[in-house]
């Protein structure tokens, strides 16, 4: 028989990744800081303060356990504007993703600042932590970071 | 300032992390075929110009000699039970009650099986070589969709030999 | 160490939707060139075949097992895929062969990212507790770099308009690329950021694709009489999964990989550098010390069409091509994978 013209036939879906993960002693040990609105690091082989804690070193994969708490505001050290904010993102308003190292740790950590505008943002500007309303243990328990103007 | 709160609460030891991503799916050139025929009340297939081997649904290729099938051809409704099996056990979001049978059946005029449903039959006497035939729904429902055809039914026709199922 | 031969290489065009085509119409017709190269049938003329691909692209579960529909695996063959880049897949045949266990193997890679939504099904490949969860996109990351890089003085945006100028230029003669043109730098810094410090041309575009390339020994491709590009060396490192641990102004793994793989035994003619965002091109052309007489992605690189899980064996491919019809003695390929380059593999290719 003759082959039938080929339509193209989609259809749209979603898929799900249900997923409940184990945190282990030392991401559990950072997620439950965060349910108390506190946030620690650990310390790495070379004595640096790494947040969020890892497990291992990144250099030298060492087993790390010595958690050290850290401060709330911290510094941008990079960021990046995002203009065109996505379905998924956090945020439904343009926001910035940021490195942000906080008072107390050498290694700066991802997160978002919420600045309004991009003319706000700043390389070496000072942030603070926004946290949720209702902290539950989850790396979202820190809503974003905001600009953070020190007092004269 | 939720001291006391806290200390009542156990460590964090796990984490919800739900990931949805959404999709649009293509079905590809010889599925797309498939199912637009489908739609029109028919079951084709597609032969492979090297082992002549007759795929139903066809993916576009011949799994065995590795070459594009591009020969589309019609295939009857009326089948042959390769192997089966009666399910006990309902599963989750199925509407079907058991016990069903799911069986593997090859269509007149190709080489391999596809699955779907038997229905109208004693469970117990349904065995392989067994003739069926499909059960069509109402033409005003034919969509995309091999749900166009209900279920197989069986058939009052000599049994297939075994070794000729699918020859 | 054994030498082994690239025999054989082929690629689709990079095209923003493939449509209606599935794994196997996409795979099909790139393995089925690369065997007839040589005078191969089917996946039974190989000893050993493998494939990188991921089924997150598409969201189809197992769609490369559907893919061996396309090789003629009757009666079975020794088959083994890797969730990765198929440059990867190169790497494990290549061990394959030096562990003695085949003399010569199949290798592609297929990817339809049109399905999805590219930059977020690359946020499962993040940290799945501290980063996926705040749905950090790759173009976000990617930019965060862009700025380390251009607050460091290391780069300038002019510089990164030059990359792109150059990649589109030379995609002009790459009948394969998604994005070519004439673009001079003012024209392209005239244009708005869109995730800034990034323009939209400073990102590479979304492709479906597949390439595939056949290997052997030394031995084996002087027996058949076939022109082929020896592997010289192919290593490959991996940086730590939390961006701020990392200096992203370099490539660490990248230079490491380079080393293993003999990268600065001898100058390179020619590079293909598996850079999906400008900046990189830049960062990776340092950390392997390439000066200004090393033609740089001739191809036009992935900035002229990144087909996810194809373009880092598509780089090894380009060099090897261009080595096999004398082009070039010596040259080296570069792939990567994960967030701001953190995974990278590097080979080195040389002529007969």
């Amino acid at each position: 028989m003759s082959d039938p013209q080929t339509e193209v036939l989609s259809q749209a879906f979603e898929l799900g990744f249900t997923y409940t993960r184990s945190t282990g002693p030392i991401v559990g040990r950072f997620l439950t800081g965060l349910r108390d609105r506190q946030i620690v690091g650990i310390r790495g082989s070379d004595g640096r303060v790494i947040v969020p804690p890892m497990e291992y070193d990144p250099v030298t994969a060492a087993a790390l356990d010595e958690f050290v708490p850290v401060g709330q505001r911290g510094e941008v050290t990079t960021w990046s504007w995002v203009k065109y904010p996505r379905e998924k993102h956090l945020l439904d308003h343009p926001f910035a993703w940021a490195l942000i190292q906080l008072d107390g740790a050498d290694i700066p950590m991802l997160h978002m600042v919420d600045a309004g505008d991009e003319s706000v943002m700043k390389t070496g500007m000072k942030v603070e932590v926004r946290w949720a309303d209702e902290p539950r243990g989850h790396i979202s328990d820190i809503a974003c970071f905001v600009p953070f103007v020190e007092e004269a | 300032m939720t001291t006391e709160k806290t200390e009542e609460r156990e460590p964090i030891t796990g984490m919800e992390a739900p990931l949805y991503l959404k999709y649009k799916f293509t079905a590809g050139e010889s599925t797309a075929k498939f199912l637009s025929q489908l739609k029109l009340g028919r079951l084709t297939g597609q032969r492979c110009p090297i082992c002549s081997q007759v795929y139903v649904p066809a993916r576009g290729s011949c799994a065995r000699c590795g070459v594009a099938t591009n020969e589309t051809v019609e295939l009857s409704d009326k089948a042959t039970i390769q192997s089966f099996t009666i399910v006990h056990i309902p599963i989750p979001g199925n509407a079907l009650q058991p016990p069903y049978i799911v069986a593997n059946l090859v269509p007149d005029g190709a080489n391999i099986s596809f699955i779907h449903l038997l229905s109208e039959c004693d469970n117990e006497a349904v065995h392989i070589g067994m003739r069926v035939e499909a059960v069509w729904k109402p033409e005003e429902e034919w969509d995309y969709a091999m749900e166009n055809i209900s279920y197989f039914r069986p058939l009052d026709e000599p049994d297939v030999p075994i070794d000729e199922i699918g020859r | 160490m054994k030498d082994i031969a690239v025999i054989a290489f082929s690629q689709s065009d990079s095209v923003a939707d493939a449509g209606a085509n599935n794994e196997v119409e996409l795979i099909m017709p790139v393995v089925s060139d690369a065997l007839g190269q040589v005078g191969f049938k089917s996946a039974q003329d190989v000893d050993f075949t493998c494939s990188g691909s991921c089924d997150y692209l598409q969201g189809a579960a197992f769609a490369f097992v559907s893919g061996v529909d396309a090789l003629g695996a009757v009666p079975p063959i020794k088959e083994s895929h890797v969730e990765m880049d198929a440059a990867w897949a190169l790497y494990e045949s290549w061990l394959k062969i030096q562990m003695g266990q085949a003399e010569s193997a199949l290798i592609y890679g297929f990817g339809k990212s049109s399905p999805g939504e590219l930059p977020h099904v690359l946020t499962l490949q993040m940290d799945p507790y501290y980063v996926a969860p705040l749905w950090a996109d790759t173009i976000g990351m990617a930019a965060l770099q862009a700025r380390t890089m251009l607050d460091a003085g290391a780069i300038t945006e002019e510089d990164m308009a030059n990359v792109v100028s150059r990649s589109r230029r030379n995609a002009l003669s790459n009948p394969h690329a998604q994005l070519s043109g004439d673009y001079d730098v003012e024209t392209l810094l005239a244009e708005d950021t869109y995730l800034s410090p990034l323009r939209r041309h400073d990102c590479c575009p979304s492709s479906d694709g597949a390439s595939a390339m056949v290997i052997c020994t030394v031995e084996r491709a002087r027996e058949m009489g076939v022109k082929y590009a020896v592997i010289r060396g192919i290593d490959h490192r991996i940086e730590t999964h939390h961006l701020g641990a990392r200096d992203l102004t370099v490539s660490s793994s990248t230079r490491t990989a380079g080393e293993r793989a003999g990268v600065f035994e001898a100058p390179v003619e020619v590079a293909e550098l598996y850079a999906p965002f400008s900046h990189q091109e830049l960062i990776l052309s340092r950390s392997l010390d390439l000066d200004g007489d090393v033609d740089i992605n001739p191809s036009g690189g992935v900035l002229a069409g990144n087909m996810m899980m194809a373009s880092g064996l598509s780089r090894i491919g380009e060099v090897a091509q261009r080595i096999m019809a004398g082009d070039y003695q010596r040259g080296l390929a570069h792939a990567t994978s994960g967030a701001c380059l953190q995974h990278n593999l590097v080979t080195v290719l040389e002529g007969v």
